[in-house]
């Protein structure tokens, strides 16, 4: 069951985007997609609704190939930067536009949603700021009846107040009808908490695909001074690390040695989903 | 509610521990109401799996229990629970660093129960 991308491969030119990407994404999951600039995020999604092609590979939902299957490519939405609508065009007149492509939509809740955000559905879409279209966007993504959601950059422009605002919604619409998000963003701190599920791409390969909690609880920051603290973390995948005089914090991925005993003045303690994401993918040190 | 978001400790058991304060300090008052999942989920910007998660524990611990079509609810004699569980976790999770950190300061046994008589005489007023 769910989205299922085997081996997806993709090349600009000469540039190889994707390298055999392989992932499941599961019914009513919210998932993190995690990735730095260049890394291959947004190639990936478009392949995944079938807006680009991939060289190789096969994205599949529920055993059967999306590619140019108009019936199950309407069940998954794909919201990004690029901003697809004419400027001229009234947003209530999208709206129904989306209604007619994607055959409904929640009229009521975008109304709610629009009152929420203090948007006018009256207005034409070239009359709205960075943070507006965003706006707009994401209640199209929140109202249309399909049952995976990419939110690509879904936060692009909105100030704190408008943010809150959305992971509210997003949260309380997921709980009344549950569906698939997969948000792909670089505000990692904001959402750790709401995603169940991260995958992380790095140069166009999967460098973790994991639950959040899971993930998290092998991640361990190791702090003392410096030789107990390289002593003590010998052979363990230690994937950063930082220092202040002889004070010394080791950032460790993975199991530690439970045999070793723990020096006492060293100080065990854990990171969070940003500061783990940085360490992983700061390309400095660090087994992969 | 507050939730510490830096990673020392799982959000599940975080909401756990909180919704266990909560009854504890009376906030959360036997046989009334907890908030719902969804509440606290969109509140605080966690995912709903995990704020369950931590909900089951107190169910686990029968300090909460689930009544059909209504919601979660704080059980009959939760308080007395929380209080004992924590009399018994008082040893470890207290006294056991008081010391350690009396050696530390080369404070003597005496010297450390002179202080502790202090600090109920302070406290008293």
């Amino acid at each position: 069951m769910g989205i299922k991308v085997t081996e997806v491969a993709k090349k600009f030119g000469r540039k190889q985007i994707l390298q055999n990407i392989s992932l499941e994404i599961e019914p009513n999951r919210i998932y993190g997609l995690l990735g730095r600039n260049g890394a291959g995020k947004s190639t990936l999604l478009n392949i995944i609704t079938d807006r680009i092609f991939a060289n190789g590979g096969s994205v599949t939902i529920d055993g059967i190939p999306t590619h140019e299957h108009d019936e199950l490519l309407g069940n998954i939405y794909l919201m990004s930067e690029v901003n697809l609508y004419p400027k001229r065009a009234r947003l209530q007149d999208l709206f129904k536009s989306s209604k007619n492509m994607y055959g409904g939509f929640n009229e009521a809740y975008a109304k709610h949603l629009c009152e929420a955000f203090e948007l006018n559905p009256k207005q034409r879409f070239g009359q709205l700021s960075t943070g507006y279209r965003t706006i707009f966007k994401l209640i199209i993504a929140l109202c249309l009846p399909v049952d995976y959601v990419f939110l690509d950059e879904p936060i692009l422009g909105l100030d704190a107040n408008h943010r809150e605002l959305f992971y509210k919604e997003l949260l309380d619409t997921y709980s009344s009808h549950p569906r698939t998000f997969v948000i792909s963003t670089h505000m990692i701190e904001e959402i750790a908490n709401m995603i169940e599920h991260v995958f992380v791409i790095e140069n166009g390969k999967i460098l973790v695909d994991d639950d959040v909690d899971h993930m998290l609880s092998q991640a361990y920051v190791i702090t003392g001074p410096g030789e107990t603290v390289d002593q003590y973390t010998v052979g363990l995948n230690v994937i950063g690390t930082e220092s202040l005089g002889n004070l010394k914090g080791n950032y460790v991925f993975g199991n530690l040695n439970d045999d070793r005993e723990i020096p006492d003045t060293i100080q065990i303690s854990r990171m969070d989903l940003q500061k783990l994401f940085i360490h992983l993918t700061s390309g400095e040190g660090g087994s992969k | 509610m507050q939730f510490d978001f830096s990673g020392q400790e799982p959000i599940y058991l975080q909401v756990a521990n909180q919704i266990e304060e909560g009854i504890f300090t009376g906030a959360f008052k036997e046989e009334t109401q907890v908030p719902s999942t969804t509440e606290m989920s969109r509140e605080f910007h966690i995912n709903p799996a995990t704020v369950l998660k931590g909900m089951n524990i107190l169910v686990t611990e029968k300090l909460v229990e689930k009544r059909r079509g209504l919601g979660m609810f704080v059980k009959k004699g939760a308080y007395q629970l929380i209080l004992e569980k924590r009399q018994n976790d008082f040893f470890e999770d207290y006294v056991k660093k008081i010391v350690a950190e009396a050696k530390n300061l080369k404070l003597s046994e005496t010297e450390l129960i002179q202080l502790i008589k202090r600090g109920f005489q302070t406290n008293g007023d």
